[in-house]
């Protein structure tokens, strides 16, 4: 019996017909083509520079959700993959891409905490992605992951939304708009208006009361924008973590097009943590920008400018217990912590911080690509969110403000599977409760 | 034999630690600019806090989780490269070779720093064998490489305490000594050559993105 | 000649209509447009029963509509928007609609001559392009890219050509996608093909393709080129018809590639937006000559100076000689050209436009939220609250300005002697 928490057995069938159609000669050909010529000094320093102490072991969540699993440990999760196809220069047999697909889609969440724990700094996402990639290459994703990357490069957005699909739910979130707050409007495709509010897919797909809220928050605050009604107005990219680069790249290059199509000064982003990373990291960088070609605004960034200015006031703060998650692609991303703090201390009566915070917070688990990997992995992801769930129960609040899409949803799930009691919500959400809305405006 | 060893041996192994250290920087040149995107956001003003954060004692989280560890890692890493330095049977040996030397701490210092890389080396060695984590990720090259650096020290504390042979003892030191410093660039001791890189690289990518990395 | 040659070139300003007139008269003004021959001056507008119409200088449409939205001049001064009344949208065009009407309309396009207008639709959820009203006799579970024929009597669309089930990868794998050109597909399926584009011809059309998971190369009417590369961007046809020329990215940089062979021996970090010269002869397109630093390459020449930021399509100017770009670095926006950057910046511009048979260069620019006309990197004339995208008589010798001037809309022809002074 194992000291550690066990997976239930998944079957993935992506992944299975995958392996099932591997040679050897293609796994070799791929993973020299990957490890030769698109990595370079990054993987061999990397690789040359650790000395296999285990120091990163404590920064992850899965491993300490786990018992201290060993196999959770970052080093041990680069040794299980990269150190054994270096080795073996890619001679691996199909069964253990299974296993490195695994550990590299299911197990890490390229959350990056354990590099901030490496005494030499190592970038082990970077190394993870790699790993990704070689599955990419080799046609072994996970289900959902991929099917999340097909959509993209089909549709440009992450759900297979339709382009009538998302003009029609912009203006309907208009017409829902219109009747709490006068003139509400949401500007579709107005060029040279001040700021392009771009989203994620799951908001016109599933949550779209998030895009009336922005309505509410622009239209109190007097913002001059607008929203594209063509493709790229979604800015989130499953391809990214996929290791689907070039699927990546075209969104990017379509989302940064369409602001400049619409000369925008800048483009506000929805609660989303990854499509930050995307948009304005991971995305670039492969098409070449050194940084997003059009200045990009977190939402966190976008409220704490409001209300600081005074263009968003709060009329009575929000009064249950909440605590706050910080997303690791804008907190430790970006390093918006002092800001979301600020905004939630504006809204909320009750705060209570999270043990450990800021760029220390553990992950969501979800991020990185790892809900999407589906229903399959869930309980496998739950596993490794025990510390996550031990972290919300010590604060003691009622709801956990989730600036992220990847982490609102994550959590929920732990909130469910552990039974806490608790719920989570956008920050959007509880703005538009407690800001004030001028009389004259009021429908 | 004991000529050979204090001689050329010596020379060679310098020469191997420089040129084998330069060698390893210049070819990373050609790989850093393939990966194009490591030079345009390298920035000496993040690379130095990560740097100064990371090197001094306790000033980082991990480093607090652990306090035992970190104690004995940094007395490790700074008795192993400072106390051959200040030895005086070394800086003898350098003022006789080259005309001058610096001043040399008290053989009692000497002792008692040898002592403590020693016992770092088998608390290191202990920890790859008793905690599951680490010993996971643990190969035999790991404890091999100890034992390189382990060695020059455990054969100069005998020498210098007159047990067994001395003339041999000498020679096992001054070989022993050769071989770990010859072996730093080419094996995972690289990490002392590739330590300010790493942390350049990976505190720079924190800074740009307005985050701290310690 | 020119289409705009039968304009109003006569010096003098004409205001045309009240804006903020309108903005007290409606409950909201939604958007405002002028004619490309700045003779009239459309607005949207919301009357106080919520119900949307347009207003033409002054004059309302007959109808009004539940929605109205997507106003858009065609080159003729036809005025068009997506309209909806009882769940049923269509076209209403001057005022009047299609007589068809569809689950949903939209992406409408003028053709060519301005005189026909193209449009995806959704009719019982399937999908295809109506040209004039009258979608394809095919529809599609999904369509979505689309173009149409210079003589605006065809178009063509990807098209979903494979039912698609629920996270179905090995299905996607195999190829659902196609080309249709009037409902009509491609016997070839792909994983993905994207922005399909016609030649001056209107006989052939090319499209990006994807056809293994990292393979990517270009369809000419329905036939891969010979060989595959690591990543495509756009396609264009030469001007005198023949090769179709796209970026391609081999071992990880970016070059040219016509009908399958690398034609520029010059490698780059980047490569997107070739355009060619009226006369074909030559090709620019913007690169990065490094990681992160943009500029324009001319037959594979990059221009010497490199921007941070952005650099965009490449214009050629009048006279054939020289090329223009719009180019932002340190977050400002200015022009290059032929690679030297105009010494005043902006916080955004506007496309280049050219002289005809000259030389000139004259941008809408924006600086501190005013609208100003910039000509050879000065700015000329006073700054507006509005300024739309300006043309150059066909003599090349007047511009035509649409502005808004203390709140009305006034069309301006203006000497290009005067505005330089």
């Amino acid at each position: 019996m194992s000291l550690y928490p066990v997976n239930k057995p998944v079957t993935d069938v992506a992944i299975d017909t995958g392996i099932a159609r591997l040679t050897t000669e293609q796994i070799e050909r791929t993973v020299q083509r990957v490890l030769t010529k698109e990595c370079s000094a990054r993987l061999q320093v990397f690789l040359d520079t650790c000395v296999h102490c285990g120091l990163c072991a404590e920064a992850c969540h899965s491993y300490l959700s786990r018992d201290k699993d060993p196999r959770y440990a970052p080093v041990a999760k680069v040794k299980d993959t990269l150190w054994e196809l270096v080795e073996r220069k890619g001679r691996v047999e199909p069964e253990s891409i299974r296993r490195m697909a695994e550990i590299a889609f299911v197990e890490c969440g390229v959350c990056r905490r354990c590099s901030m724990y490496c005494p030499f700094g190592i970038d082990i996402a970077y190394l993870i992605m790699t790993v990704r990639r070689i599955c990419n290459l080799l046609g072994v994703v996970p289900q959902y992951l991929q099917d999340t990357t097909n959509s993209h490069a089909v549709t440009l957005n992450q759900m297979w939304v339709h382009e009538d699909e998302w003009i029609d739910t912009v203006q309907w979130q208009e017409d829902e708009a219109i009747t709490e707050v006068t003139a509400a409007r949401i500007p579709l495709e107005k060029e040279g208006a001040d700021v392009m509010y771009s989203v994620i897919a799951p908001e016109p797909k599933i949550l779209a009361q998030l895009i009336n809220n922005m309505a509410l928050i622009m239209r109190v605050a007097g913002i001059d924008w607008t929203m594209p009604a063509t493709d790229g107005w979604d800015n989130s990219n499953m391809a990214m973590y996929s290791g689907d680069f070039e699927v990546m790249g075209r969104v990017e290059k379509l989302h940064w097009e369409t602001a400049q199509r619409l000369k925008v000064k800048r483009v506000v982003m929805g609660e989303c943590g990854h499509a930050f990373r995307g948009a304005v990291y991971d995305g670039p960088r492969w098409l070449a920008w050194r940084q997003a070609p059009v200045t990009m605004v977190h939402a966190i960034d976008f409220y704490y400018e409001l209300i600081k200015s005074g263009r968003i006031k709060i009329k009575q703060k929000y009064e249950p217990p909440v605590t706050l998650q910080d997303p690791c692609n804008t907190v430790r991303g970006m390093g918006l912590g002092k800001k979301v703090r600020y905004v939630v201390g504006a809204m909320c009566e009750n705060f209570a911080d999270m043990q450990p915070n800021y760029e220390h917070n553990y992950c969501c688990n979800a991020g990185g690509g790892l809900i999407n990997c589906g229903p399959p992995w869930k309980h496998s992801r739950m596993l490794s969110n025990r510390v996550k769930a031990e972290q919300l129960a010590a604060t003691g609040a009622e709801i956990c403000i989730t600036p992220c899409h990847n982490c609102h949803s994550g959590i929920e799930d732990v909130i469910g599977f552990y039974d806490l009691g608790m719920h989570t919500k956008f920050i959007s959400e509880i703005l538009v409760e407690c800001m004030e809305i001028p009389e004259a405006m009021k429908a | 034999m004991y000529e050979f060893v204090r001689g050329p041996l010596v020379w060679l192994a310098f020469a191997a630690l420089i040129g084998g250290g330069v060698w390893r920087l210049v070819a990373l040149i050609g790989p850093t600019r393939k990966d194009k995107v490591i030079l345009p956001y390298l920035h000496p003003g993040y690379a130095v806090r990560s740097l100064t954060h990371w090197l001094v004692p306790y000033n980082t989280v991990n480093m607090r989780l652990r306090p035992l560890f970190t104690m004995v890692s940094f007395l490790f890493h700074i008795c192993l490269l400072v106390s051959p330095l200040f030895l005086a049977a070394h800086t003898e040996v350098f003022a006789a070779t080259f005309g001058f030397a610096w001043g040399s701490w008290p053989g009692a210092w000497a002792d008692w720093m040898t002592v403590i890389v020693i016992a770092g080396g088998v608390f290191f060695a202990l920890r790859r064998i008793a905690d599951p984590t680490v010993r996971y990720v643990t190969r035999w090259t790991d404890f091999a490489l100890l034992a390189v650096v382990i060695a020059p020290f455990v054969t100069g504390l005998l020498a210098h305490l007159q047990v067994g042979p001395y003339r041999l003892m000498l020679t096992l030191h001054i070989v022993t000594g050769c071989i770990w410093l010859a072996a730093i660039p080419w094996t995972r001791l690289v990490h002392m050559i590739f330590f300010p890189l790493t942390r350049a690289y990976m505190g720079s990518e924190f800074g740009f993105r307005n985050a701290r990395d310690w | 000649m020119s289409r705009n040659g039968n304009w109003d070139w006569t010096p003098g300003r004409k205001p045309l209509a009240d804006v903020a007139g309108l903005r007290q008269q409606y409950r909201e003004l939604l958007e405002m447009l002028p004619s490309p021959d700045g003779e009239r001056f459309a607005a949207l507008v919301v009357g106080e029963d919520g119900r949307m119409t347009a207003v033409v200088n002054g004059e309302s449409w007959p109808e009004t509509y539940e929605r109205l939205w997507y106003l858009r001049f065609s080159a003729q001064g036809k005025l068009a928007g997506l309209a909806m009344n009882d769940y049923a949208w269509t076209v209403a065009v001057d005022g009047r609609t299609w007589d068809e009407t569809f689950e949903f309309v939209w992406d409408p396009r003028f053709t060519a001559d301005g005189l026909g207008i193209a449009a995806l639709i959704k009719q019982d959820n399937r999908y295809a392009v109506a040209l004039n009203g009258q979608p394809w006799p095919q529809l599609y579970d999904m369509v979505r890219d689309y173009c149409v024929s210079g003589d605006g009597e065809r178009a063509a669309a990807t098209v979903q050509v494979e039912p698609r089930k629920e996270a179905d990868v090995e299905g996607f794998f195999a190829g659902t996608w196609s080309l249709a050109e009037q409902g009509e597909r491609w016997d070839e399926k792909f994983i993905n093909i994207w922005e399909p584009i016609y030649d001056a011809t209107g006989r052939h059309i090319a499209a990006q393709v994807r056809t293994d998971i990292a393979d990517y190369t270009i369809a000419v009417d329905g036939k891969v080129w010979d060989r595959l590369f690591g990543c495509v961007w756009r396609p264009c046809f030469r001007p005198d018809g023949g090769a179709v020329i796209a970026p391609v990215r081999t071992d990880g940089n970016w070059t040219l590639a016509a009908d399958g062979e690398v034609i520029w021996p010059g490698r780059y970090a980047q490569l997107w937006q070739q355009r060619f010269s009226a006369d074909g002869q030559r090709l620019a397109a913007v690169v990065a000559t490094d990681f992160g630093r943009w500029t324009v390459a001319v037959d594979d020449r990059p221009w010497r100076r490199t921007f941070g930021e952005m650099v965009t399509a490449p214009t050629f100017v009048g006279d054939g000689k020289h090329i223009a770009a719009a180019v932002k670095d340190h977050d400002r926006w200015s022009i290059a050209v032929d690679g030297e950057a105009w010494d005043n910046d902006f916080d955004m511009v506007w496309e280049p436009v050219t002289q005809p048979g000259g030389s000139h260069v004259a941008v809408k620019a924006e600086r501190g939220g005013r609208y100003l006309l910039v000509i050879d990197g000065r700015q000329v004339g006073p700054d507006y609250e509005m300024l739309w995208p300006h043309c150059f008589a066909p003599d090349g010798q007047s511009v035509l300005l649409r502005t808004v001037q203390d709140g009305k809309y006034v069309r301006e022809v203006v000497p290009l002697a005067q505005l330089l002074g």
